[in-house]
């Protein structure tokens, strides 16, 4: 098969010699990769999987029986009718670029690269997963995040591929082999190395950390380098799906801990084989703290050359904002002051742009902490959850090096130290839930500590069969 | 704002010296909030004139309290972090003159590790653990071999043209082309190319010497370091000697230090230096000057120089005229260079030999108009004498007499080059080289009229006329603009070959600080004024 018929596009790859090429080479690394590093132990079964084979409503959305190493990892811009113009910063109003200006091209491939880098890490991060699924409904999402996540990396690797010359076709290849966790070859952002090795904390990982992705997406959705603004629009409709897993995952663990929690005569979840809330706030704790980290420093000149360059804007920029500029005004930001109180202080809005847009992020996981709350209200128990501050447990940004409480008090040290088995997981918390995941796989069938979710995928009922494995 | 020099280790703020054996490591953990001046943070390892100031304290240490150090591994204790280089907002804060006073100090400083190679069979070896810009990479340069880390990510840079409009302010593009010997073209992408360039091709282009992964960077630092200190020779150096603190009385204006006083007189913009000639016993022979330790004249007088000429760089940036004198007996000072001089074989003898050669080229680099004054009480001797060679003018009192002499010693025969590698004799004569040798077959005390006669004197006032010619000729020095002096001064000083050495600061102070002073940099919309701020640089297109 060509690669033309292999790869559902709409960048006209068939009559794109350089493209071509590009994608040539690199598309057996990337099979070599996906085989290597990709879902352990599944690649031979038929997953139910969702493929976009174009960008039209109808055909993002094409479920079918697919091998994994034969899902069709797309190239797909959203499209665009007529002239766009850039929507912000310095050259607000100008005609968006459709090729890569030369003085913004080490920025411009810095922001694609550490963008791109995340999509292959999480598969990594993810690998084992599949052995410990609670049901073959969560079996079938996890693979489905994957292959999405190989397909995003597809999309950063196109841009790279047609705008960045033998640059991007290097950093393509560098993409293939860093490895998430590995010493010698990291992935870049620190979150994507850590181990998502139980399955609360790919619900917390696809709640929390792509949760990041998706402002960060929107963010560069903005963009004045047009084909950038495209395919992250696309990479968006797709992202929704992963947070809807990691968001209603956590909502379906939350509810069972309720339920298990009214069962035990102790009120103790645990005892009924289940995950209890407590523990559940911890891991909020931690994953929401580190996925906090990748928005970047508080106070950043390169927030501040994104937006002026008018490459990387506001949430929703163009609907949210009248004036593009953010030259005038400031943002009033609480800032770590004398001997650990906290103060204010106005930081000119371009340089507090990743502030700016942590601030929807924050806003966002709230509303679904309101949503986990109403569970566990309607089962009758009177306990909340919360999602900390942004200053507790930070190890980046200006909060880091100082200790405070969930609450964002600040506090000593030793006080912080004393909590920590309180507020995060502990090796006990981690080994208890562990022992909990064992694989569930049979149709139907769910792990004691979760519910079942509200209804399937694709209008299909919650006991169809969505992995066929082979035999 | 008063700045020390003097620190050490137990002090640092920045810097972790540790010693194994014949490996010391000297690790960067620069404290984001120990800068020298407020408003700007130490991020992610970069620097400013405080953190260099224990760097330059730590290479000295290592030379006289541990002459059993045959490598040194510069890395860093940050995570991911090697050096991002000088610090951009303090830079983007401080006046030109600052700027500039900073740059020579980190280049002074790097010169000094590159002689420690050369001289002290003491080896560098760049342990470069993390990102590595800019001025970082420019002190990796200075090393002997540079070892990076090859994690996909790690990338030696010199990010200044591209991101802030100016030039790498330490020797980097010299050193790229010079020292590396890199490819022009392949610098000429590198230095614009601000993100820098990893692994292999870092090694390819020469840019590094080595690569290694992380989980086996420890295991190749070891191997280097090890390789390196076998390269640095098996010279047998005695014990460590103690450096201490240099601790000069401050009175007002004057510093008082054992051996030197620096006298500044801010209404006529008048600096003197006075040195003292030794007196006591002369410590004759390796062991004696071993015993004597940090204490003795050669060592001691010039490391208050050295301290004297730092703090009126930094503290006195309008006191554009240095008058050196010197009190006691030439002819001690001449003793006391030939029994250090005899012994040069012994490793201490040599490591003092060094430092006096160094501090005397800071005084060749010192922007401020020299003169020498010459008098009945002078001791112009030896090493002494390099005080008045390295002036601009020589002022030489003519007694009848002849009470006023100076003297030549071995210090005087090439041991204490310039840094275009001359003597300052050789710099002197450059017209008639023959008079080199003839100064230095003399014998004893030369008198006013022998020394004018060998050309050693540029004039020579009688008593009557002394007063008045010197104080006229300082008045109206001191009135003309500093910035032609300094550029004149720096032209002349130097005559001869070019060296690495002098390119770099010839560049630093030609170009570097050109650029410094240009619109497209420190302007309203330049560059390093626009860096971390909401809005971007503009530039002025013209060449010129």
């Amino acid at each position: 098969m060509s690669l033309t018929d292999s790869i559902p596009n709409n960048v006209d790859l068939g009559s794109d010699k350089k493209l071509l090429r590009a994608l040539e080479k690199w598309q057996p690394d990337f099979i070599n990769w996906w085989m290597e590093m990709g879902p352990d132990g599944f690649q031979k079964d038929e997953i139910y999987l969702r493929t976009a084979i174009s960008v039209d409503p109808k055909g993002w959305a094409n479920y079918e029986y697919v091998k994994m190493p034969d899902y069709r990892w797309g190239i797909f811009l959203t499209p665009r009718e007529g002239e766009r113009d850039i929507g912000f910063g310095d050259h607000a109003g100008d005609k968006a670029w459709n090729e890569v200006p030369g003085e913004l091209r080490s920025i411009l491939r810095r922001i694609i690269v550490t963008q791109a880098d995340t999509e292959p890490a999480s598969v990594e991060q993810q690998r084992q997963l599949g052995k410990t699924a609670p049901s073959m409904y969560d079996l079938r999402n996890l693979f489905q995040v994957n292959v999405e996540e190989g397909r995003h990396l597809w999309a950063m690797v196109h841009l790279l591929h047609q705008y960045f010359g033998r640059d991007g076709r290097e950093e393509a290849e560098a993409l293939l082999q860093r490895r998430s966790g590995h010493p010698d070859t990291p992935r870049i952002l620190q979150t994507f190395n850590e181990k998502t090795d139980d399955w609360l904390s790919f619900f917390m990982f696809t709640m929390f950390t792509d949760r990041d992705g998706k402002y960060q997406l929107a963010a560069l959705s903005e963009s004045g380098f047009d084909p950038l603004a495209r395919a992250t629009q696309f990479m968006l409709t797709e992202e929704s799906f992963h947070l809807f897993t990691g968001e209603t995952g956590v909502e379906r663990i939350v509810q069972r801990a309720a339920e298990l929690t009214k069962l035990d005569p102790n009120g103790d979840a645990r005892a009924q084989g289940g995950i209890d809330l407590a523990t559940i706030q911890k891991w909020i704790n931690f994953w929401f703290s580190s996925a906090v980290e990748l928005f970047g420093g508080e106070i950043s000149s390169n927030a501040a050359d994104y937006f002026a360059t008018g490459l990387k804007g506001r949430f929703r920029e163009r609907e949210k904002y009248t004036e593009h500029k953010a030259l005038e005004g400031v943002y009033s930001m609480v800032v770590p002051g004398e001997q650990g109180r906290l103060a204010t202080r106005d930081v000119p809005l371009r340089n507090a742009m990743n502030e700016i847009l942590r601030d929807e992020y924050v806003a966002d996981c709230e509303r679904a902490c309101r949503k986990w709350n109403h569970v566990i209200k309607k089962s009758g128990l009177d306990v909340e959850l919360y999602i900390p501050s942004r200053r507790f447990n930070r190890s980046m940004g200006m909060y880091a090096g100082q200790s405070f409480a969930p609450n964002g008090e600040p506090i000593s040290k030793e006080h912080f130290e004393s909590m920590r088995t309180k507020w995060l997981p502990t090796p006990e918390d981690r080994e208890y839930v562990r022992s909990l995941m064992t694989a569930v796989h049979e149709r139907g069938k769910i792990a004691n500590w979760i519910a079942p979710p509200k209804q399937g995928v694709d209008g299909k009922p919650f006991d169809w069969e969505y992995v066929r494995f082979a035999q | 704002m008063t700045i020390s020099f003097d620190t050490h280790p137990s002090r640092y703020k920045h810097w972790k010296l540790s010693f194994d054996g014949e490996i010391a490591t000297l690790a960067m953990q620069v404290d984001p909030n120990g800068g020298l001046k407020e408003g700007y943070e130490l991020k992610l390892n970069s620097y400013d004139l405080g953190v260099d100031i224990e760097l330059a304290d730590a290479i000295q240490r290592v030379r006289f309290e541990h002459p059993e150090v045959k490598c040194v591994v510069v890395t860093s204790g940050t995570d991911r972090v090697f050096c991002s280089g000088a610090n951009i907002y303090m830079l983007g804060s401080s006046t030109h003159a600052w700027k500039v006073n900073f740059c020579k100090f980190t280049n002074e400083t790097r010169l000094y590790l590159e002689d420690a190679s050369k001289h002290s069979g003491i080896k560098f070896l760049c342990a470069v653990n993390g990102a590595c810009a800019g001025g970082g990479y420019e002190l990796a340069l200075a090393c002997d071999e540079i070892l990076l880390v090859d994690d996909g990510s790690s990338a030696v840079s010199l990010p200044e043209v591209p991101l802030l409009a100016v030039l790498p302010g330490t020797g980097g593009l010299t050193r790229v082309v010079d020292k590396r010997k890199v490819r022009r073209d392949l610098a000429d992408v590198f230095c614009t190319t601000s993100e820098g360039v990893r692994g292999k091709r870092a090694v390819e282009w020469g840019l590094v010497d080595a690569i290694a992964p992380r989980s086996r960077f420890a295991d190749a630092v070891k191997e280097r370091a090890a390789s390196l200190a076998k390269k640095a020779g098996d010279a047998r150096k005695g014990a460590g000697i103690e450096l201490d603190a240099l601790a000069p009385e401050i009175d007002g204006g004057t510093y008082r230090y054992r051996f030197v006083t620096l006298a500044i007189d801010a209404t006529t913009r008048v600096a003197t230096l006075t040195m003292k000639a030794p007196t006591g016993s002369t410590p004759e022979g390796g062991d004696a000057i071993q015993a004597a330790g940090a204490s003795q004249w050669s060592l001691r007088a010039f490391r208050e120089l050295d301290d004297a000429l730092l703090r009126l760089r930094i503290d006195h940036l309008d006191v554009g005229m240095l008058v050196l004198r010197t009190e006691g007996d030439a002819a001690k000072v001449v003793a006391t260079d030939r029994a250090l001089h005899a012994a040069k074989d012994h490793w201490l003898a040599n490591e003092i030999l060094r430092l006096q050669a160094r501090v005397l080229r800071r005084l060749d680099l010192t922007s401020r108009s020299i003169f020498a004054l010459i008098e009945k009480s002078s001791a112009f001797g030896g090493s002494l004498l390099e005080l008045a060679l390295a002036s601009d003018r020589i002022y030489m009192l003519a007694d009848d007499d002849e009470e006023v002499a100076i003297a030549v010693s071995p210090a005087n025969a090439g041991a204490l080059p310039m840094s275009h590698g001359l003597s300052r004799l050789e710099a002197r004569f450059q017209r008639e080289p023959e008079r080199v040798q003839k100064v230095l077959a003399t014998e004893g005390a030369i008198t006013t009229e022998d020394a004018n006669a060998l050309g050693l004197v540029t004039v020579a006032p009688d008593e009557i006329d002394w007063d008045d010619d010197v104080r006229i000729a300082i008045e109206e020095r001191a009135s003309l603009s500093p910035d032609a002096l300094t550029g004149m001064e720096a032209s002349l000083r130097f005559a001869g070959p070019e060296t690495m050495e002098t390119k770099i600061f010839a560049r630093l102070s030609a170009w570097q600080n050109w650029i410094f002073q240009r619109p497209n940099a420190v302007g309203p919309q330049g560059a390093l004024t626009k860096y971390g701020q909401p809005d971007r640089a503009v530039f002025a297109w013209t060449r010129c």
